[in-house]
């Protein structure tokens, strides 16, 4: 059996890195700081 | 290799919960960090948290997508899923076994000495369809007049996000105590559920109900960091099988999506170095080297 450099793992993380860059040219990272800085009753199970 | 993971574990519980503020100032963690994806399930509405939990963000982001599309934005979740596979796709669930809070919590309630009992792997399946219906579907297409729907994972099931945030919030915030209701009683009875399955059963919610575990598991055979077989040095001993705390049998299945990575069958079962780490298919030697898999095979 032989075995080389593996190359899917790097194209996941283009993939994924390229989904992140999107993200963050859109903005959405302001939304989820806005989110996680405040108490979500909802996902504690109240409200 | 046990005591370094356990180590590791409690480094990384303290990294993503390292605001102990809360009690002076009333309230959770409101400081830039918040915008770092926590590696592993860990409820952002938890006092001391100090990133964001990626199951809680992606559901808060899917439930509000037509409300942010009306308002000209495109909020839609690709930060927050490309965090989520920048993470699965370098670590798969080496996350799980080294890397999450809510999983250290199980490993250490299965400590506490009673039976133990396994789980029927048919049950394993059962947290891909958590994922799938629970934090993509639900919050998607259950909408209100609004177009908003609800974060489903977290507000019925997230025992995490209970023993978290929502015991310790009513604690520091009395005045939240008069809004408890039905949902948080249902929360409750499933944490109480959780907590004493761990006793009796190793990682129950991992196994069985984790979105987030579910997720890595999909990379777990691709992920830059990997354990892998070498499949000639593997003498069927079975050894491997006695020790897995998910109940694998690492040379059967090597790559499972159950594997959490611990790596106890590498270091505390298997005496012919046939279970490896394996770097982008370069195999990581015990003795600290790196060399091509092919080399050790051919
Ligand atoms: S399965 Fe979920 S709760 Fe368990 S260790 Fe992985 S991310 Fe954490
Ligand atoms: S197969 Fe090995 S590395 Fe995976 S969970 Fe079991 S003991 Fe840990």
């Amino acid at each position: 059996m032989k075995r080389k450099l593996r190359k899917t793992p790097f194209i996941l993380l283009g993939f994924f890195l390229l989904l992140w860059l999107v993200g963050i040219s859109l903005g959405e990272p302001t939304r989820v700081l806005e989110q996680a800085k405040s108490i979500c009753l909802e996902c504690i199970g109240i409200g | 290799m046990q005591t370094i993971r356990k180590l590791v574990q409690a480094v990384w519980i303290f990294l993503i919960n390292g605001f102990w503020g809360f009690p002076i100032t009333g309230n959770l963690y409101q400081g830039p960090l918040k915008i770092i994806c926590s590696p592993g399930l860990n409820c952002y509405s938890c006092p001391a948290a100090t990133t964001y939990c990626p199951i809680g963000s992606l559901q808060q982001l899917l439930l509000s997508v037509r409300f942010s599309l009306q308002t000209g934005h495109y909020y839609i979740g690709t930060f927050v899923l490309g965090s989520m596979g920048l993470l699965g796709a370098s670590f798969g669930r080496f996350i799980c076994g080294w890397a999450c809070p809510f999983g250290l919590i199980q490993e250490l309630l299965h400590k506490i000495p009673s039976k133990k009992y396994s789980i029927p792997p048919l049950l394993n399946r059962c947290k891909y369809g958590v994922l799938l219906v629970f934090v993509v579907v639900l919050p998607l297409l259950v909408v209100d007049q609004f177009g908003l729907g609800k974060p489903w994972f977290c507000k019925y099931i997230c025992p995490a996000g209970t023993l978290e945030a929502g015991i310790p919030m009513v604690f520091l915030i009395p005045d939240l105590r008069t809004t408890i209701g039905f949902i948080y009683l249902n929360k409750i009875c499933i944490l109480t559920g959780v907590i004493i399955w761990s006793v009796l059963a190793s990682r129950p919610f991992c196994r069985t109900m984790c979105p987030l575990g579910a997720f890595y598991a999909l990379f777990n055979r691709v992920s830059l960091i990997k354990l892998d077989l070498d499949k000639e040095a593997c003498t069927n001993c079975k050894a491997c099988h006695k020790v897995c705390p998910v109940e694998i049998r690492f040379n059967e299945t090597p790559g499972s999506g159950e594997c959490i990575n611990c790596m106890k069958c590498m270091t505390d079962a298997c005496d012919f170095e046939a279970i490896f780490v394996n770097v982008a298919g370069y195999r990581l030697a015990r003795t600290g080297k790196s060399r091509p898999v092919s080399a050790r095979q051919s």
